[in-house]
């Protein structure tokens, strides 16, 4: 393999593997306008991921497969907010709860369904969302080979990164969703209704979850494996924590995380001690970048005060008050 | 004339039986700016809630143009006119300001929302009131405190607002921007709007109200022209003239300082100076009392005193040791002791109980300790005096301070403070939503520890007779400063106490040097 096709190779591993994250960092994105952590990012995948297996199987349809999975996804977006929302739970802790829930769930309606606690494969003729070659681009050398030929779902996760910029900065509800993230009483004082625009984030979550969960199920592999998602929920959290609610940061942070995914795949072929450090990156990563942000803050305010002191004690030397 | 807004018997009792407003009677007439005016806890606050949705009411009527209604939300409270600039802001601060504006009636093209028509509907509106200079593309993050005052205003006129409460609208603007406001406001009257105007500033209130309704422990004590009044006949009429219980005040002997501030200086989050350059000093023996309306800077002064709070600039030294840096623990080692402002979360661990509440502080101190274990038997009889002493009404010893009655809890903390062995004490708002019984019992061991004990105490209190009657010296703070010091308590009573507290008389360096 000469090196143009393996510096080829690893570019389409890096954006096969960054697509579900993408999708969770986006899910994340959303309600982190509307002012929640999405912590259930991950459930919500791993729920739609089987959800999509069982609709695509049942149905033989790949677009009612992935409708099945969005659904899914939704379901349990619906589920966190109600309970948050409407129950006033903790909302963390709902949404480890929700986690929890979905692992186990998922693994016992494997196990319901196949009889095996660990995979669909080979016991449900589930479908795979096909891949596509893009024309004209498929043939530009290295170019092609990096971008051309992914699934559908890979195409869309970009498409999303876009159509949720459109729908934070350019909609009516894009904009409601902002106020309530920033000043819910200022919402609230206006009649919009905090919790009415939560559940809507939540939900929408849950959508964009549920095509990274179908992603896994139907693209990444054609089965479902129990605890597939395996982190990548979280890491998208991660992501969407360094971009601060900011779909493009978001879509390229899971780039940057879906890279040091791909790294370490090539390396656990020669270095597995290395291959498992850099899967770690994305969390050392997450926690340095957070450290650094809120020491900026502190910094900032520090300044400030500081600033003020010294124009008081210039004051107080004019006055001749110093005693 | 028919009244735009007008009140009729209002009475609000919240639920713990406390009667926030009592039959209070005002009308507001078209075209008129109407000062509202008391005291904190006055019930001016709720009164306003009431008239925004924001609190439900037990009696009386509200009527707009004559017509009865009852302001469900705010929401509702718009619709029927009433707009409402909040002394916080209600902005989103990344939105640009016309978003702000038509936040909530969104205008939308083709399923986007339409940027281009939220900003000619604004300037529009803008321009009806002549909001000049206001940019409506600009982010309100972007723009000074003044615009954004004037962005609430306009938000609430594009929404038909005809009457504009204001709390406290000057309390966050500069001179320059107050003189803004009020010609905005008197261009607003012209047009025919009316204005519910709160301030504790009676300087303002001369200058630009109409009339004035004045609140004295939730009762209306009746509507003024402004014309017949004059800052001191309204702050009489807000402070009123209650019989002062005095106790015996006796001639004692004073000593060194405990305590000593020198240019303190303490900046808060805003960039605004909380603290700006305080010296005083409070000798053993001695009660100095700190007088001052809500937000003048005493609780900023206080946790710096206390150490839990920084301070930029300046000492605090107690017991001829630098507060900066110490651990509490080390204070308190020190000689101080501490009644903080809010007792249920500062004063005392309410799920603990009162035993471990009283000895939170000297627990490791070998009269309780048996080697590495507690020493029960000496910490029960020591808590038990206690509760004889101070008249604790609980169970026992182990029974969960929460339980308690407000009174009760303070009594745990004031018992656990006063049997320290301090040297200075630090009392913010001891007696502050306190039965009789017990204000009484506070503000006597406070007088009989400084004068028998030596102890110098520094109370913080918004209640002025509690300071009139407890105090040796008084100094007053506002904004920031200490603008007066009275050192002859038979000089000075709550009328002139108020003046300097609301800004309106302030003393000169010299006149406060002699007082001290």
């Amino acid at each position: 393999m000469n090196l143009i096709d393996a510096i080829g190779s690893f570019g389409f591993s890096i954006l096969r593997l960054s697509t579900p994250i993408i999708f969770a960092a986006l899910a994340c994105t959303v309600t982190k306008k509307a002012g929640l952590l999405n912590m259930s990012v991950e459930g919500m995948m791993l729920t739609a991921a089987l959800a999509g297996v069982l609709v695509s199987a049942v149905t033989q349809s790949v677009i009612l497969g992935i409708l099945g999975a969005v659904a899914a996804g939704c379901a349990v977006g619906l589920i966190v907010s109600t309970v948050n929302l409407v129950g006033k739970s903790e909302l963390y802790l709902t949404c480890i709860a929700m986690n929890l829930i979905a692992t186990g769930g998922t693994t016992f309606a494997l196990y319901m369904i196949t009889g095996t606690k660990g995979t669909t494969f080979s016991y449900l003729p589930s479908l795979a969302v096909p891949n596509i070659d893009i024309p004209l681009i498929k043939d530009i050398p290295l170019l092609g080979r990096i971008v051309s030929g992914h699934s559908v779902l890979t195409y869309l996760a970009f498409l999303t990164a876009l159509l949720t910029w459109v729908l934070i900065f350019k909609t009516r509800l894009g904009l409601r969703l902002r106020s309530v993230g920033e000043n819910a009483n200022a919402a609230q004082s206006v009649g919009v209704s905090v919790t009415r625009i939560q559940t809507y984030a939540y939900i929408i979550a849950g959508a964009i979850g549920g095509l990274g969960g179908a992603f896994m199920s139907m693209s990444y592999v054609s089965w479902f494996s129990r605890e597939m998602v395996a982190g990548r929920g979280f890491i998208g959290l991660s992501a969407n924590n360094i971009a601060n609610g900011n779909p493009f940061i978001a879509l390229l942070f899971s780039i940057i995380f879906g890279s040091a995914d791909a790294t370490s795949n090539v390396l656990q072929l020669t270095d597995a001690g290395m291959a498992y450090f850099i899967k770690m990156l994305p969390y050392v990563i997450t926690i340095v970048s957070m450290v650094i942000m809120s020491l900026l803050e502190i910094n900032r305010r520090k300044k400030m005060k500081q600033q003020v002191v010294a124009k008081a004690i210039a004051e107080l030397h004019l006055e001749g008050k110093d005693h | 004339m028919s009244s735009l807004l007008r009140v009729e018997h209002l009475t609000k009792v919240y639920s713990n039986g406390f009667v926030a407003n009592k039959d209070i009677n005002f009308a507001v007439e078209p075209s008129e700016i109407h000062a509202l005016v008391g005291e904190n806890g006055a019930g001016k606050t709720t009164l306003m809630r009431i008239l925004f949705g924001m609190e439900d009411f037990q009696g009386g009527s509200i009527y707009i143009q004559e017509k009865p209604i009852v302001p469900k939300s705010p929401l509702d409270a718009i619709g029927h006119g009433i707009g409402m600039i909040h002394q916080h802001f209600m902005l989103v601060p990344s939105l640009s300001v016309a978003e702000n504006i038509v936040l909530g009636m969104e205008p939308v093209k083709g399923g986007f929302f339409d940027y281009e028509e939220a900003v000619r509907a604004t300037e529009e509106t803008a321009k009806k009131y002549r909001f000049d200079d206001l940019n409506v593309r600009s982010k309100v993050a972007d723009i000074s405190v003044g615009s954004m005052q004037k962005v609430e205003i306009l938000k609430a006129l594009f929404r038909g607002a005809k009457v504009l409460i204001m709390d406290e609208p000057t309390a966050v603007l500069t001179p320059q921007e107050t003189r803004e406001l009020f010609e905005q406001l008197r261009r607003l009257k012209e047009q025919g709007h009316s204005i519910i105007f709160i301030s504790h500033k009676l300087e303002e209130i001369m200058e630009l109200c109409d009339r004035v309704t004045i609140l004295r422990k939730g009762e209306c004590l009746g509507t003024y022209d402004i014309q017949d009044m004059t800052q001191e006949s309204i702050s009489r009429l807000m402070i009123g003239r209650d019989v002062e219980l005095k106790f015996a005040r006796e001639t004692h002997d004073t000593g060194n300082d405990v305590l000593k501030v020198q240019n303190l200086i303490v900046v808060g989050d805003d960039g605004k100076r909380k603290v700006d350059n305080v010296s005083f000093h409070v000798q053993r023996g001695e009660v100095v009392g700190i007088a001052g309306v809500e937000g003048s800077g005493q609780s900023q002064l206080a946790s710096a005193i206390a150490g839990s709070g920084e301070y930029h600039y300046g000492s605090v030294v107690l017991n001829d040791l630098e507060v900066s840096g110490q651990s509490v623990r080390s204070m308190r080692e020190k000689g101080m002791a501490y009644i903080p402002e809010d007792r249920m979360k500062d004063g005392a661990t309410v799920n603990q109980s009162v035993r471990d509440n009283i000895i939170a502080d000297r627990y490791y101190d070998p009269k309780f300790r048996k080697g590495i274990f507690l020493n029960r038997k000496a910490i029960d009889e020591f808590v038990n005096r206690c509760i004889k002493d101070f008249e604790i009404a609980c169970d026992d010893a182990d029974q969960p301070v929460r339980m308690l009655s407000g009174g009760n809890i303070q009594k745990v903390v004031v018992a656990r403070e006063f049997t320290s062995g301090c040297n200075f004490i630090l009392a913010e708002q001891p007696t502050r939503g306190i039965d009789v019984g017990t204000t009484e019992m506070i503000r006597r061991r406070i007088i009989s520890m400084s004068h028998e004990n030596q102890v110098g105490t520094l109370l913080i209190s918004a209640d002025l007779n509690e300071l009139l009657e407890v105090s040796d010296r008084i100094l007053v703070m506002y904004k920031g400063k200490i603008t007066a010091s009275f050192r002859n308590m038979e000089e000075v009573n709550e009328e002139i106490l108020g003046e300097y507290m609301l800004g309106v008389k302030k003393m000169s360096e010299e006149e406060m040097e002699g007082q001290a």
